[in-house]
């Protein structure tokens, strides 16, 4: 069975390679159809296949940026790609960061950077979960009460309409982006990216996870350009961060191109998904996913205040994020084996 | 005069050198890592691959770079003609809400 396993040039590891085809698979279907890297699933995951800590997360950033590009290659045919929106975003998506990251050095020079990013991370994604379900009641809600008034559901209601307030502040310049079809004044992206990078260089985070709702609840973006929009700037942010990882000699580019054979079909599937998936279907399975995260975040906090814990939850953490892959992958893949087989059945039943 | 200035270099050498060894007998900085790749077991271009990461992290990195996204392009566009093959419209999306 040697030839299962491949030895990484740089790493010096033996590797079980379908693995990682197995884990690029994973993360490509959830981040194709989430829009967001997934480094917090696939840094466990590459540890568990033998790669050293040192090279797991460049390995993990370098595969993201190829997979995002992917992902984004997709969705921009959809037409869910803001790229006017992406590129204002990326100004203060990058100095935000280089903030967050200062920040985390003075953090780390008065000796509180551990605990401080810990909780911030929890703080931010109970806040996010608490985000996404207030507002698919708050629409559910909607839609009972049109019902009840015996008035017709509108499709495109939303739960929380924050964006709307803030569409209302007029400091030029005013910007429209019309693949998402809004208008605002233009230190609205800006400033929600600034914030939003920050975030993440706090956290030692892509920011998906944080720019995705960012982008739906502040920019008041459509679930899918959200999705797409969020891709482009994923695709970017992590062709940086690879170079900036790689420099440093922490990338094992073997290794990330094996992940992105899988990653490939895998994003393929996730971004074909959001076509047959409602915009707020997305955002449950979202908000199921952040749970997820939170749990294995709080697990990975436990062995600090009870360190006879240490093993339990490290293995409960791992098992978790790998079980939520899982689990999330195959729901998306087999909405998307549904939806195509229906659309592939209609065009030949007219044909 | 010869003898002088053979004196006088080994006195700074001397001094250059016992400088370098007090700066790291009082710690100093700490000197970053280093990895090598060992390339021993390796051969044909994984070989060349170590060998490259050993010699310039400038050309490694800049390889991974145009790499990486190109790598990405391809296998998108192969999944693409798999995806249109087995008939799925990869240019329209019906669904339009939020």
């Amino acid at each position: 069975m040697d030839w299962l396993y491949v030895l990484m040039p740089i790493a010096g590891v033996k590797i079980f390679w379908p693995g990682l085809v197995i884990l690029g698979v994973g993360v490509g279907v959830i981040g194709g159809f989430f829009g967001m890297g997934g480094a917090w699933m696939v840094t466990p995951g590459l540890n568990i296949l033998g790669f050293p800590m040192a090279f797991a997360i460049g390995t993990d950033i370098a595969h993201m940026a190829g997979k995002s590009l992917i992902s984004t290659m997709r969705h921009g045919k959809f037409g869910n790609v803001d790229y006017k929106l992406g590129l204002v975003m990326l100004v203060g998506t990058v100095v935000g960061f280089e903030v967050g990251a200062q920040m985390i050095m003075w953090l780390e020079r008065i000796g509180i950077v551990g605990p401080v990013v810990r909780w911030m991370y929890l703080v931010l994604l109970a806040l996010i979960a608490w985000m996404v379900f207030a507002d698919i009641a708050k629409k559910r809600r909607k839609e009972r009460e049109a019902i009840a008034a015996g008035r017709e559901v509108d499709k495109l209601a939303t739960g929380i309409e924050w964006h709307k307030s803030l569409h209302k502040i007029r400091i030029p310049p005013m910007v429209h982006f019309h693949t998402a079809q809004i208008t605002c004044t233009a230190w609205l992206p800006i400033l929600v990216s600034f914030f939003t990078g920050w975030l993440a260089g706090i956290l030692g985070i892509g920011g998906g996870l944080i720019r995705m709702p960012a982008l739906i609840y502040l920019v008041g973006c459509p679930t899918h350009v959200a999705v797409g929009t969020d891709l482009f700037e994923v695709a970017i942010s992590g062709l940086y961060g690879a170079a900036s990882y790689t420099w440093k000699g922490r990338t094992e580019l073997v290794a990330a191109i094996i992940m992105l054979v899988g990653a490939a079909v895998g994003a393929q599937v996730g971004s074909v998904a959001t076509k047959y998936i409602k915009g707020y279907g997305i955002r449950v399975v979202f908000g199921l996913a952040v749970i997820g995260c939170f749990i294995s975040v709080l697990l990975k906090l436990i062995p600090t205040y009870v360190p006879s814990f240490y093993h339990i939850a490290d293995v409960s953490a791992t098992i978790l994020i790998l079980g939520l892959v899982a689990a999330m992958s195959i729901y998306i893949t087999v909405k998307m084996v549904q939806g195509a087989a229906a659309e592939v059945a209609a065009k030949k039943a007219k044909s | 005069m010869g003898s002088l200035v053979r004196r006088l270099s080994i006195v700074l050498t001397g001094l250059w050198l016992s400088a370098g060894s007090a700066f790291a007998a009082g710690g100093g900085d700490a000197a970053p890592i280093v990895i090598v790749a060992d390339s021993r077991k390796l051969t044909g271009i994984m070989a060349w691959w170590a060998n490259l990461y050993n010699e310039s992290h400038f050309y490694f990195t800049l390889l991974t770079i145009i790499l990486i996204p190109l790598v990405g392009v391809i296998f998108g566009l192969l999944a693409d003609l798999v995806m249109h093959f087995i008939g799925i419209d990869l240019e329209h999306r019906d669904l339009a809400e939020h």
